[in-house]
């Protein structure tokens, strides 16, 4: 007779499911990236995950572990998959490739793996690749409701040959890119926000918060609420960081005046703001434990992106909020331990005995 | 409707319920034999009060409660006690433990039954003494001896019923209210009526139970229970979650429900309970739901404790090799048995004999990922995931501030975990991990405090000594100092007085030093206790060697060696003062000249005499008087010759001191090697030299009356007295010496 502990009953969700379920829910954000900028999210994306599996397989391979098991968790497919869905479309292919690359082995195979990894290993990946090559990581192409008359945009060929530079053969073909809102935004020196509004095409053309972008970004938070609703994350982190962020921008609004550093809805759909809300912040690896401590991390990542936003050197943020936090976690963690049944208050995880 | 409260997190795994309610509860044929284990409860094992071959009745205990916290154990049916040996019980470790084994005689003949028809008129007292002698413990799984909860050491304002049933495929508390809900109802009464009618009386049960509600509900009317239904989720039925749900109040982490006023009993216990008290049948049988695919039918049966669980799961059509596992309980907490041939004990529930289907294999772990379900799913609002992380790096510091002993071990977090991770079973390792290291910190704690005890008296005792030597030096220079001052005008008066000091110092050492009748005395006292230490340390030893662990008997026997040592040593001080003080009579002895011992003799005839005397005059009896002034007069006469010899003596050479001198040390060191000699013999060998001893005496003491009486010797007397009480001494050794062999 097999003799094993209790519980002998299980719940179908996997550790995979989990994941899958994850990559289910980024399907309308891609939509909505592949509509508005063309094909290279999708190119990033192959890239990204034929890079990341490749070396998720030697990693494992080199820790002598079964690599058909680790690569079945598809949590290197995730990581490579918000990493293709953050980079910009069309960057050159070694971008991606040395993104992807330094995200799973160094980010996450050096620390232990699955699990072990601090911090996130496609915002490594990212903020790596911000920091060494920002010509090529801040050129994103202009969304093709306000491509200029006459340019058609790339097909799927012209992409390919965009990002694989050889198979133009060195006729070397150039894309159209354009300021992003928060770019606009933070260039901005003298116009009123209503005056910006009214001269910037990526503004003048859309319907809340900037041409496309505003799609992307609705489309990341319909990703968030499926997974919300599958019980996959909780509220907590990713709801407390739009609060905070929202909050933060409501209060520097200033009326919209020349210092403006945006509205809340602009903050709350541009850039990366909805992706990370419910993909990055809630990667539960590398955030706090409980739920008050998932408040308190999302909150001051929500903080942290609009402070880097608003005065920092870079347009985005989220990236260098979450590894921010990221260090914070363990700390959030030490002093947000929930209370548990029959005590009158939470503990410390630092409480000694005696 | 009554108001709940939401206990955070729970699972709601496939309930699993109907399979079993399609019977009503079954009973099965008497099996060929009953194995009935005396450790059933949570507590100490019942005490065994019959033996082999014994015919016992139905309901005859077979074992009582051996401590306060214990339950007795009874005969299921009648019959005849064949064996009483360890045989394998139902736990999760697979362990034997000491069982009864019962042959039944297929008459089920009851022994006499005590009822008592109206539990009204009983004081709570005397129920609580039925609920202990019917051996009830609690039914929902614990095992905790009834009558024990019963007597909580707070008041209690409300008592609660656990009618929850949480588990999956469990249904034995619901078809037990379905059938039986009066019994049920009454014995829910006794129960207040012991408590001192509580405030309120609660059943809780979860809605997915609607007959069960339906049978009960009806018959509260008129009384002060409520039953009280809330959504299914589990685990409700956790004592400490139900009394939540029921009453928004939370059992103190390191309290009981009693701490709040509350108690909360099984619905099992209370039919339980009614069955003792108004039928008076003990706990010789219990509802067990016995489900699974593995199974041709899945019922509720009540089975005799002591059922072979194999017996049960055969008239079933059991198929094992569909059989994915066999576990007692349920899906959540249950654990597996690897015996099928296992008794049903008290706690038996449920037996479920899932198919491979219905339980498959764990597919093996993966990493944690942290996701938070676990945390999610936890209904004590722990951190399961950091728990795991600690329990794996084994940090039981941060464990306990995590709270793990606050963990129920409810299996929801593991139920949960997408990498299927057996977090239940990491806690319990890490639990008994920290249970280890607390009792070795405890024993470490104890050691430390004996050994600073122990510096610190030895500390003191050099302090005292040091205070002692300097005072000492103090007076000696002080002296000095005197006599140097002294020295000029009174020299010689200076000389006689050190000679004083000297002298008062032996005076005051010679009083020290206690006599040596006094010295022997204590000796034999610190003998005798060596003797009785010497037994004690054997008994230890053999209780050790009986039920000990081996640390317990090395232990025992180092000890009664050190004993033993003590005694041999005690044995030899004795000897040597006996024979010092021997020595030092046989010194006197000799040393003394005749003349001394002559005036010793008149002390002691003058003495005699003076008693005689006083003998006379006491007593009116003239035969008395007259043979008392008979003996009077020959003393007398004796007197007279004594004192004939003292004054010829006087005039007689003095005695060769030197060779008396050299007599006594050879008589001494004889007794010396002698008394060495005797201190390493046995009694027997003791009383053995003595009697050759005697002989040798008596011998020579026969050879000189001889010679005495061819000379005609005036002596003639006293050898004669001499020898005869030599063989009195050798008559009284010869007896000893017979009745130690």
């Amino acid at each position: 007779m097999l003799n094993v502990t209790s519980p002998h009953a299980h719940d179908g969700l996997s550790t995979a499911d989990v994941m899958k379920l994850v990559l289910v829910a980024t399907v309308p954000g891609f939509v909505a990236l592949t509509w508005n900028f063309g094909w290279g999210t999708a190119i990033n994306i192959v890239l990204a995950v034929a890079t990341a599996l490749a070396c998720e397989s030697a990693a494992v391979a080199l820790r002598k572990r079964p690599v058909m098991f680790y690569l079945k968790d598809y949590s290197a497919a995730v990581t490579a998959v918000l990493l293709g869905l953050a980079l910009p479309p069309l960057a050159p292919w070694w971008i991606t490739v040395v993104g992807t690359a330094f995200g799973i082995i160094v980010a996450k195979h050096l620390y232990g793996g699955l699990g072990f990894n601090p911090f996130n290993p496609a915002m490594v990946g990212y903020v790596v690749l911000l920091i060494s090559f920002p010509v090529q990581m801040t050129a994103w192409p202009a969304p093709y409701l306000i491509m200029p008359e006459g340019i058609t945009p790339p097909g799927l060929w012209e992409s390919l040959q965009i990002v694989f530079p050889l198979l133009a053969g060195g006729d070397a073909i150039d894309a159209y890119t354009a300021a992003t809102p928060l770019d606009v935004f933070k260039h901005n020196t003298g116009l009123l926000a209503e005056q910006l509004y009214g001269a910037e095409p990526v503004f003048a053309a859309g319907e809340l918060a900037g041409v496309s972008w505003e799609w992307v970004n609705l489309g990341f938070l319909a990703g968030g609420c499926f997974l919300l609703y599958r019980g996959v994350f909780t509220w907590h982190a990713p709801v407390s960081m739009l609060v905070a962020l929202a909050l933060m921008a409501a209060i520097f609004y200033d009326g919209g005046s020349s210092t403006s550093k945006g509205s809340p809805l602009l903050h709350l759909l541009s850039g990366a703001t909805m992706l990370g809300a419910f993909f990055i912040v809630t990667d539960p690896v590398t955030s706090a434990s409980s739920n008050r401590g998932r408040v308190i991390y999302g909150a001051l990542i929500g903080v942290l992106t609009f402070i880097i936003r608003s005065w920092g050197s870079y347009p985005d943020a989220v990236a260098f909020a979450v590894l921010l936090m990221n260090f914070a976690a363990p700390l959030i963690d030490n002093y947000t331990l929930p209370r548990t049944y029959g005590r009158e208050k939470s503990r410390r995880a630092t409480e000694k005995q005696e | 409707m009554r108001q709940t409260w939401e206990m955070p997190g729970g699972v709601h795994p496939p309930e699993n319920k109907t399979q079993s309610l399609q019977y009503c509860i079954g009973t099965l044929p008497l099996p060929e034999r009953l194995v009935i284990p005396l450790d059933q409860h949570t507590g100490a094992p019942a005490k065994l009060i019959v033996s082999v071959n014994d015919r016992v009745l139905k309901g005859q205990m077979l074992a009582k409660p051996s401590e306060a916290v214990s339950a007795s154990v009874h005969a299921p049916t009648s019959g005849v006690i064949t064996a009483i040996d360890d045989q394998p019980v139902p736990h999760p470790s697979g362990m034997t433990s000491r069982c009864i084994t019962l042959k039944p005689d297929g008459k089920d003949t009851w022994s006499e039954r005590q009822k008592i028809d109206n539990y009204r008129d009983a004081s709570p007292a005397e129920l609580l003494e039925i609920i202990r002698n019917a051996g009830i413990v609690g039914m929902g799984g614990a095992g905790f001896p009834t009558a024990v909860k019963l007597q909580p050491r707070n008041p209690i304002d409300t008592l609660i019923i656990n009618a929850t049933e949480c588990e999956p495929y469990i249904t034995a508390d619901d078809i037990l209210i379905q059938e039986r809900p009066e019994e049920i109802v009454e014995g829910i009464q006794i129960l207040t009526h012991i408590l001192g009618n509580p405030e309120q009386v609660l059943i809780g049960i979860e809605d997915n139970k609607p007959k069960a509600f339906e049978a009960l509900e009806p018959l509260l009317a008129g009384t002060n229970i409520e039953l009280v239904d809330f959504h299914t989720r589990y685990p409700s039925g956790g004592e400490k979650q139900l009394i939540f749900i029921l009453t928004g109040k939370e059992v103190p982490s390191d309290g009981l429900p009693a701490d709040i006023g509350i108690v909360c009993q099984n619905i099992g216990t209370a039919h339980a309970v009614f069955r003792a008290v108004a039928q008076g049948i003990p706990l010789i049988s219990r509802i067990t739901t016995v489900v699974g695919e593995a199974l041709a039918t899945s019922r509720n049966y009540e089975l005799l404790i002591g059922t072979p669980i194999s017996y049960a799961l055969q008239h079933n059509g059991f198929n094992e090799s569909d059989c994915a596992r066999l576990v007692m309980g349920g899906p959540m907490m249950g654990f597996t048995l690897q015996d099928p041939d296992v008794p049903v004990i008290k706690t038996t529930n449920c037996i479920l004999a899932p198919s491979h289907a219905e339980a498959p294999r764990q597919p093996p772990a993966q990493a944690c990922i942290r996701c938070g379900m676990c945390a999610e799913a936890c209904p004590a609002s722990l951190l399961p995931q950091q728990l795991f992380w600690y329990a794996q790096s084994q940090n039981y510091e941060r464990l306990e501030a995590h709270s793990l002993f606050d963990c129920i071990e409810c299996g929801a977090c593991s139920y949960v975990c997408p990498s299927n991770i057996p977090l239940v079973q990491y806690y319990r390792a890490a639990k008994g991990e920290i249970r280890k290291l607390q009792a070795e910190h405890l024993k470490s704690d104890r050691a430390r405090e004996r050994f600073e005890y122990q510096k610190r008296r030895k500390e003191k005792a050099e302090a005292e000594k040091a205070a002692k030597r300097e005072a000492r030096r103090k007076a000696a220079e002080q002296a000095k100092a005197r006599a140097a001052s002294g020295a000029e005008t009174a020299a010689p008066k200076q000389a006689g007085a050190a000679d004083d000091l000297i002298k008062a110092a032996m005076a005051r050492a010679a009083q020290r030093q206690s006599k040596p009748e006094e010295q022997i005395e204590r000796q034999q006292r610190a003998l005798a206790s060596a003797e009785e230490r010497v037994a004690r340390a054997q008994q230890k030893l053999a209780d050790a060697e009986a039920s000990g662990t081996d640390q317990q008997i090395d232990q025992a026997r180092a000890g009664l060696a050190d004993t033993r040592h003590r005694l041999s040593e005690a044995n030899r001080k004795l000897s040597e003062l006996q024979a010092a003080e021997q020595s030092q009579s046989i010194t006197e002895k000799i040393n003394a000249s005749p003349k001394a011992l002559l005036e010793k003799k008149i002390a002691a005839i003058t003495q005699r005499m003076a008693t005689a005397e006083d003998k006379i005059a006491g007593t009116e009896d003239p035969a008395v008087k007259q043979a008392l002034r008979d003996g009077l007069a020959k003393q007398q006469r004796k007197l007279e010759e004594v004192r004939q010899q003292l004054a010829e003596s006087t005039d007689a050479a003095p005695v060769d001191k030197d060779g008396a001198e050299d007599a006594a040390a050879q008589a001494i060191a004889r007794a010396r090697e002698k008394a060495a000699a005797m201190a390493d013999m046995s009694e027997e060998q003791k009383l053995r030299e003595t009697v050759n001893s005697l002989k040798g005496r008596l011998q020579k003491a026969e050879q000189r009356l001889a010679d005495a009486e061819q000379n005609g010797s005036e002596h003639i007397d006293a050898l004669r007295s001499g020898a005869e009480k030599l063989r009195d001494k050798l008559a009284e050794a010869a007896a000893k010496l017979e009745e130690h062999s």
